[in-house]
């Protein structure tokens, strides 16, 4: 599933927002959590799992192909601790149909 | 500082000026829509943010670090996320 696809989702859970607004929203959430780790912010969802932003200091590489030494800059990245429950969701531990039948 | 949904509501709120009730309730929905997908098995991609995959473990020998004692640990399912080019590179901009 792409955003699009997930944007049409939300159109069909909510027929009272547009298209647009649906995009908007769907925008917005992916948006804010873009900004949170350039912020250098973690991110909790519960239930789905947390962003953290990892350091990785500058140092000497190399290049494979031409074993000529290079300097890496220091950089920031993004990691994924998935939660406990998505987790145990995508490894079948919960079946699907109890959790719909629990949301009903 | 940390953020979490309501921080996300916050921000939808700020946009689309429906009430909080309603972004909170389309924040919720969006995060179940992506991990009823997930558990699916399907892979889940945001352009501008990153990809969500699913992974098979295949069973493996392992050992329990305190009793040394040999045991399997069993295929399973996890889930990876991938960063996008995008996200990593404007995560690194100088300022």
């Amino acid at each position: 599933m792409t955003k699009r696809g997930l944007i049409e989702e939300v159109v069909k859970l909510y027929p009272r927002y547009s298209r647009r607004e649906a995009e908007t929203m769907v925008n917005a959430v992916f948006n804010s959590m873009a900004d949170a780790l350039r912020r250098d912010e973690r991110i909790e969802i519960r239930g789905f799992g947390s962003f953290v932003v990892k350091h990785r200091r500058a140092r000497e590489g190399r290049n494979p192909k031409t074993g000529r030494t290079v300097s890496v800059a220091a950089k920031r990245v993004p990691f994924f601790k998935v939660g406990k429950e998505l987790r145990l969701r995508v490894d079948g531990k919960v079946a699907e149909a109890d959790l719909a039948a629990a949301a009903e | 500082m940390t953020m979490t949904k309501g921080d996300i509501v916050e921000r939808i709120y700020e946009k689309v000026g429906f009430s909080k009730k309603e972004a909170s309730d389309v924040v919720e929905s969006i995060f179940e829509v992506i991990k009823h997908r997930l558990a699916q098995g399907e892979k889940v991609k945001i352009s501008g943010f990153g990809n969500f995959v699913v992974n098979s473990k295949r069973p493996r020998k392992g050992r329990n670090p305190q009793t040394g004692e040999e045991i399997i640990i069993s295929g399973r399912r996890v889930l990876t996320f991938k960063a996008s080019h995008v996200l990593k590179k404007s995560m690194n901009i100088q300022d």
